[in-house]
């Protein structure tokens, strides 16, 4: 048994990585939103359903016409993004914006909107899907220059060329975001709000444009991340994002919710749980737990860190604010 | 005032049952949207094509034939919502469906209240006639005969010894994949590993056990529907792991073809109890009059849609005239469809006391490399007897 885990030990944790890196993307746009606004925009996975949508409609459209994979995939990253991002704005323009103007101080409320929004985001994407090309199953096109691989290792890991684009492209969002926040004026401004909303109104920022702008933000990187996820698991329905949405937002409460690098962490560590379970489970149980408990057994794990750590792994016990 | 009230009101309904009385509507209810509506759609068209053949039959006995379809969206609780409503039209006499058993077995009860009959084209798994409702029959072929059949194919002809048996924890997966891995089991193989799962996107994990599994599995046996073979397939190739692989009727639609890709979906085997046009000599003008009408291939289960369809038909026409030309009552039709003797597309149609097909086809496939579904490779076709009937 020793055996075979270890065999598979360095490629489990290399497909890991991968999926963690999906869900740290994601997992920053629900940090960003929680640490402005205090809330918990569930509507982010459709976010993310909508990038990888984009995605697979622009391999469709641009394949014959762009011989380059590496241009279309491109192509495919800005555009998904772009559109995730403005699905993002409007969706804090029309259902999240009107709530705050309005006064609402019951913490449910936007939520159950966020909710309701993800819903109507997943049934507009369906019926239009359906209308277009009368298809549920969205595949993503492949296109040769994307689907090369390599063993490194000497056959230890078994690994395809896009894995590397996915990881590398995440790992340079994490790093533009980063910097972002920390050292740009719209960082700043990003933190004033998050810090005290009222407040930073009155030192000359206009707030409404601040969490517009992290809603783009935050969308934009769903947005990539769903083009990725798409190129990396090539079937995309619109109920795709469900799973991922739930994992990213578990992954950013684990990290400590409204920490950035915490999210990072938070989608790392949640990637090699259910990537470790998902293939070790019915080794270890000697087949009487299948795959199919991955989830729960990651959930648990989680769960019991959270008992121990309850402000997650990087986040700060919340202080009054100053 | 009142008076006239309650004479228009009598009117109103007196013109509403004249109206109704002679209208007879089958229901269909399968998926019509969501992941498996390609499969689902197909049961809707051939019943539809069956129905309409025979109105002009049934406007001479002086009824009008119409179809009504449900959309069960694979859900047992859209079904069984669909059901209720169902009962409620007196006018329903009988229904084609529907695709998944997990959707027919609660159904079907609601049904079994109001003796509504029911012939099923595609439920496959053994409880849906084990129950020996009155009202449920279908003349496909079921899971503990399908499952068995391509476990003597890989064992007999493909000489394989150790498969590697992944189901989608439905009814018709896990129930498929247990009699596969039984029947396996009793030849002398071994299933490596018997694992379920609910994931439709990433299965990287079941793959790394696949290349990890030792004995090394020879071949892969999934239980589950092409929404999920189709994009494990692919992914599957794109790892580099050649193992053949078979499925049971699930992954009959040419969207596995589509998702799958189909250089990574070619020799791919299946067991189905749908067979394809080409096993059936008598199905072929009826595809052409399908594919005129609706632009759409005609697959297996539109086939034996259209045989449903056709033996609810015929029971109903001789319940009415055993009626003396009357509408006959849902229990009248129930007790006429087990009485059908026929030859449909498929072959005889016959049921036995539990509501199987005396004699079911069950067919061994292999998909082509051409990327057209249509030319995939008829192995083998069995005829078996249901298991346990007279």
């Amino acid at each position: 048994m020793l055996e075979q885990i270890l065999a598979l030990l360095p490629q489990v944790i290399f497909d890991g990585l991968i999926l963690g890196f999906v869900y740290a993307m994601v997992a920053l746009g629900y940090t960003m939103v929680y640490g402005v606004l205090e809330l918990i925009n569930f509507a982010h996975s459709e976010i993310f359903m909508i990038g990888a949508v984009v995605g697979v409609e622009v391999f469709r459209y641009l394949a014959p016409q762009v011989g380059n994979g590496l241009l279309l995939l491109f192509i495919a990253l800005v555009l998904g993004g772009v559109v995730a991002g403005i699905t993002a704005i409007l969706v804090e323009r029309f259902a999240y914006r009107p709530l705050r103007k309005r006064g609402t101080t019951n913490r449910l409320v936007p939520l159950i909107t966020a909710i309701g929004v993800s819903f109507i985001l997943q049934d507009l994407v369906r019926l239009l899907e359906g209308l277009w090309h009368n298809e549920f199953f969205l595949r993503m096109r492949t296109v040769e220059d994307l689907e090369g691989s390599v063993e490194l290792f000497g056959g230890a890991i078994f690994a395809q060329s896009k894995s590397f684009i996915l990881m590398g492209v995440s790992i340079l969002m994490l790093l533009g975001l980063t910097y972002l926040v920390n050292r740009t004026k719209l960082g700043v401004a990003i933190r004033a709000v998050a810090q005290d909303l009222s407040t930073a109104s009155l030192m000359g920022i206009d707030p409404d444009r601040i969490i517009s702008r992290t809603f783009l933000i935050g969308g934009s990187l769903g947005g990539v991340a769903g083009v990725l996820f798409a190129l990396q698991y090539t079937t995309i329905t619109p109920y795709v994002g469900f799973l991922p949405g739930v994992k990213a937002f578990t992954a950013a409460v684990l990290g400590g919710i409204g920490n950035i690098p915490g999210a990072m962490v938070g989608g790392l560590v949640l990637g090699q749980l259910e990537n470790f379970f998902g293939t070790y489970l019915p080794i270890l149980t000697n087949g009487n737990f299948g795959t199919e408990y991955k989830d729960v057994v990651a959930f648990l794990i989680l769960i019991f860190i959270l008992l121990v750590r309850p402000q997650g792994l990087l986040g700060q016990v919340v202080k009054e604010k100053v | 005032m009142r008076k006239i009230g309650m004479l228009v009101a009598g009117v109103a309904a007196l013109g509403m049952a004249l109206g109704q009385a002679n209208v007879i509507k089958i229901a269909t209810q399968s998926p019509l949207s969501g992941p498996q509506a390609a499969l689902g759609e197909q049961i809707k068209l051939g019943a539809e094509l069956a129905i309409e053949e025979a109105k002009a039959k049934f406007k001479a006995l002086g009824f009008d034939l119409v179809l009504v379809p449900y959309d069960d969206q694979a859900n047992p609780d859209v079904g069984v919502a669909n059901a209720n409503r169902i009962i409620n039209d007196p006018d329903i006499l009988g229904v084609v469906g529907h695709l998944n058993s997990g959707v027919a077995i609660p159904s079907s009860e609601v049904y079994a209240r109001v003796n509504l009959v029911m012939v099923s084209p595609a439920n496959t798994n053994p409880r849906v006639t084990d129950r020996k409702l009155p009202n449920v029959n279908r003349i496909c072929g079921r899971d503990d005969v399908q499952g068995p059949v391509g476990a003597e194919y890989a064992f007999k002809n493909l000489k394989v010894r150790n498969v590697f048996v992944i189901h989608d924890k439905t009814a018709y997966g896990q129930g498929l994949a247990e009699e596969f891995k039984k029947r396996l089991e009793a030849l002398g193989g071994k299933a490596v590993a018997f694992v379920g799962t609910e994931e439709t996107s990433n299965f990287v994990p079941i793959i790394n056990q696949i290349r990890a599994a030792r004995p090394v599995p020879e071949l892969i046996y999934f239980g589950g529907i092409y929404s999920q073979i189709g994009p494990f397939v692919k992914q599957l190739r794109e790892r580099g792991v050649k193992t053949r692989l078979m499925g049971g009727d699930g992954l009959d639609s040419s969207e596995f073809l589509r998702l799958a890709g189909a250089q990574n979906a070619a020799g791919t085997f299946y067991t189905t109890v749908a067979g394809p046009v080409s096993a059936f000599p008598k199905a072929k003008a009826v595809a052409q009059r399908f594919k005129q009408k609706y632009g759409k291939d005609m697959e297996g289960f539109g086939i034996y849609a259209y045989d449903s369809a056709n033996v609810i038909l015929a029971a109903l026409e001789n319940a009415i005239k055993a009626a003396g030309g009357k509408k006959p009552t849902r229990e009248q039709v129930a007790q006429a469809v087990r009485q059908v003797k026929m030859e449909g597309l498929t072959g005889t149609i016959e049921f036995d006391d539990k509501g199987d097909n005396k004699k079911a086809k069950y067919f061994v496939m292999q998909v082509a490399s051409t990327g057209n579904w249509a030319d995939n490779k008829l192995i083998r076709v069995i005829e078996m007897a249901a298991p346990g009937s007279k």
